[in-house]
């Protein structure tokens, strides 16, 4: 089982024919993805990666019944690709663009609260359900199917703490990397809600960072009655005050807000088990199940 | 991208804010002739990004030409938690009767740009923030609408605000939105606002942070960035283009995803390192990223060990390996041990690859760590 992409999930790539979105839609197709379409402006009757492309996203959706778009657009146009993707046929738009102005993603989410469309990202790796489909850049060969689901914030610590998960045996139903932005779609709340009502999954693994409130109220979400067991990891435990991790969202504000401690201490009252390291989290995991 | 009080308050005044009459000097004879051009009492104010200048000695008042030179004399060139004061902002100090507070920034949980009032000027709002929340009035902004003219006054009247100048400040408030919003702040604050006898409404300090991110579409924004940069080592990381923050240890640390890269910090720390800085290279790996990040982190003096973690997902761990083999080479000398871990696609190659005459490798992130902390602990034992 999964949440949110199988292998039945219809796929376009929103910025196709650029040299991030072909070379990442040839890794998608090879993983097994069934991607249909891409969307372009402006390109329309081309074929990239032996996919047709369209001029606009309703043009693809409409003609190949695409399901979801993933966006390599540059950061500069981004903003009205996902306004695009909001507005087609679409159930789920995944933004793997980074570096969006926030000022652009306050006014996406806005319009996000209009609409029953799912986004993901932006800033994020993707969305890979192990064997079926990967909508992103994630590495298909550190994932296996299995049991546990999987959401954080980060790309290369979700292909560290995979990799300790897999190479005990500890496979995946869905990971998602919701993106490191301050302003995203899908939020950790959402996406453990949606493993919550997966059958296929029984347990999962969230890993948080420092920076916003998000983490704390996944842990009020969890301590409300979620049933399935959550494992937690949250990185930037050495960050000082008032300067940004790399990530837009990273960040510890002047007054304390977004700590390390503050989530740590929040996801232990909800009886989410915290790892030191990425091993311990993959400990607790096999603990667990 | 933050700017100084000064750049701020040129914006500001373009857009119509009442900002003090003002020079900027970085000399004390400058600073003298600003003083008696805008006439006494005046404000000679620090410019340099640290927070409570004036409980430092930042901040000086000077009622004569001999005051303002003394004030000059003292606060250009000194050093002001760890940053030389190069510049001094020469102000008409302004004769108030209260301080409010007003402010613009994006409010992360909602997703959506705030507008904020208080009455507790001139002290430090995160402090009220904390303690007594209820003295700050906040009205969320439609970003498709902008800050309509009632919620501004809603904000204003709400907090309290003299009914005399109800008005005016409300008057602020939605001219400082105009400004974040089209300037692509991520906050712009005036903190004291203040108030004077005959009622007028002056910004005597004046905050903006700019989105970095949005600096493609500001470019005379951007083109102030340069003497925004107050450490040799952070102009450099800009100059490469990394995502790089200092900090006071001694185990310098690279490696690829923000994520990532704050574990491996977390880690030194667990295993009872500290880490010298935060260093994301970004995707791949090629020779010349390689270099430069190595270059970073042997400038740094305090740094006495190197740990390199890479995570390969799309690249390649023996693209990664041949990267920093070159890398390498290119040094005449590797001045610090540096310990590589390498990870993902065709990692177990890459580590085949990998130099081990110039570097030592692990398996592990956690071997990797331990192993840098150890050697960080010999050099200094």
């Amino acid at each position: 089982m999964s949440v949110f992409v199988d292998g039945s999930t219809r796929v376009i790539v929103q910025g196709i024919t650029g040299g991030e979105g072909k070379f990442h839609t040839e890794g998608m197709i090879e993983y097994g993805t069934n991607v249909v379409a891409g969307a372009v402006p402006g390109r329309g009757g081309q074929e990239v990666a032996g996919v047709p492309v369209y001029d606009t996203v309703t043009e693809a959706a409409e003609a190949e019944a695409a399901d979801a778009s993933v966006v390599f657009v540059p950061p500069a146009f981004a903003a009205d690709a996902l306004f695009e993707g909001l507005d087609s046929p679409l159930d789920l738009v995944v933004a793997i663009t980074e570096g969006i102005p926030t000022q652009d993603m306050a006014r996406v989410n806005k319009r996000l609260s209009e609409v029953d469309t799912r986004l993901i990202g932006p800033n994020c790796p993707g969305i890979i359900t192990p064997g079926e489909a990967k909508l992103g850049i994630l590495p298909g060969n550190v994932f296996e199917a299995g049991n546990v689901g999987l959401v954080s914030r980060s790309g290369t610590l979700t292909y560290q703490v995979v990799s300790n998960l897999t190479d005990r045996g500890l496979g995946q139903t869905t990971a998602i990397g919701i993106g490191g932005d301050p302003i995203i779609g899908t939020d950790f709340v959402d996406a453990l809600a949606a493993f919550e009502d997966d059958p296929g999954t029984e347990a999962v693994v969230m890993c948080g960072e420092i920076g916003g409130e998000d983490e704390e109220q996944a842990a009020e979400y969890i301590a409300e009655g979620m049933s399935t067991p959550v494992v937690g990891f949250i990185a930037g435990r050495t960050a000082p005050p008032g300067k940004r991790m790399g990530h837009a969202g990273a960040i510890v504000s002047g007054s304390g807000t977004g700590t390390a401690e503050s989530k740590i201490e929040a996801l232990g009252e909800a009886g989410v088990p915290v790892g030191d390291t990425p091993e311990e989290v993959a400990d607790s995991v096999e603990d667990l199940l | 991208m933050r700017l100084h009080e000064y750049q701020a308050k040129e914006i500001f005044a373009d857009a119509g804010l009442p900002v003090p009459d003002a020079d900027l000097a970085d000399t004390v004879g400058d600073a003298v002739v600003a003083a008696e051009r805008i006439g006494y009492p005046v404000a000679i104010k620090a410019q340099v990004h640290v927070g409570g200048r004036g409980k430092a000695g930042g901040i000086e008042l000077a009622e004569s030409e001999e005051e303002a030179r003394e004030a000059a004399e003292s606060i250009l060139g000194m050093d002001l938690k760890g940053y030389t004061v190069n510049r001094v902002l020469v102000e008409a100090a302004v004769d108030f009767v209260d301080e409010l507070y007003v402010g613009i920034t994006m409010d992360r949980g909602a997703g959506r740009p705030v507008a904020m009032v208080s009455t507790r000027g001139g002290v430090d709002i995160e402090e009220v923030a904390a303690e007594s929340p209820e003295d700050i009035t906040r009205e969320g902004v439609d970003p498709a609408f902008g800050l309509h003219p009632y919620q501004a006054r809603r904000a204003v009247y709400g907090a309290g605000v003299a009914r005399e100048v109800a008005h005016d400040v409300a008057g602020v408030l939605t001219t400082l939105y105009d400004l974040w919003n089209a300037r692509d702040a991520t906050e712009a604050e005036i903190n004291p606002l203040m108030i004077t006898s005959d009622e007028a409404v002056v910004a005597a300090d004046a905050v903006m942070n700019v989105d970095d991110d949005a600096l493609f579409r500001q470019p005379d924004l951007e083109a102030m960035e340069t003497d925004s940069y107050e450490d040799d080592l952070e102009r450099k990381a800009g100059e490469y283009g990394f995502d790089y923050v200092r900090l006071d240890g001694d185990v310098g640390i690279i490696g690829n995803g923000a994520g990532l890269v704050m574990t491996t910090l977390d880690l030194v720390d667990y295993y009872g390192g500290e880490p010298a800085n935060f260093l994301d290279i970004g995707g791949g790996a090629q020779a010349d990223r390689v270099a430069n990040a190595l270059d970073m982190v042997f400038s740094d003096p305090n740094v006495e060990a190197v740990v390199f973690n890479i995570f390969g997902g799309i690249t390649r761990g023996d693209e990664v390996a041949r990267g920093i083999n070159d890398a390498l080479e290119r040094f005449d000398e590797i001045p610090k041990e540096v310990v590589v871990r390498l990870a993902g696609t065709n990692a177990e190659e890459g580590m085949e690859i990998l130099n081990t005459d110039l570097v030592e490798v692990e398996g592990t992130l956690e071997d990797a760590v331990r192993r840098a902390v150890e050697n960080a602990e010999e050099v200094s034992a």
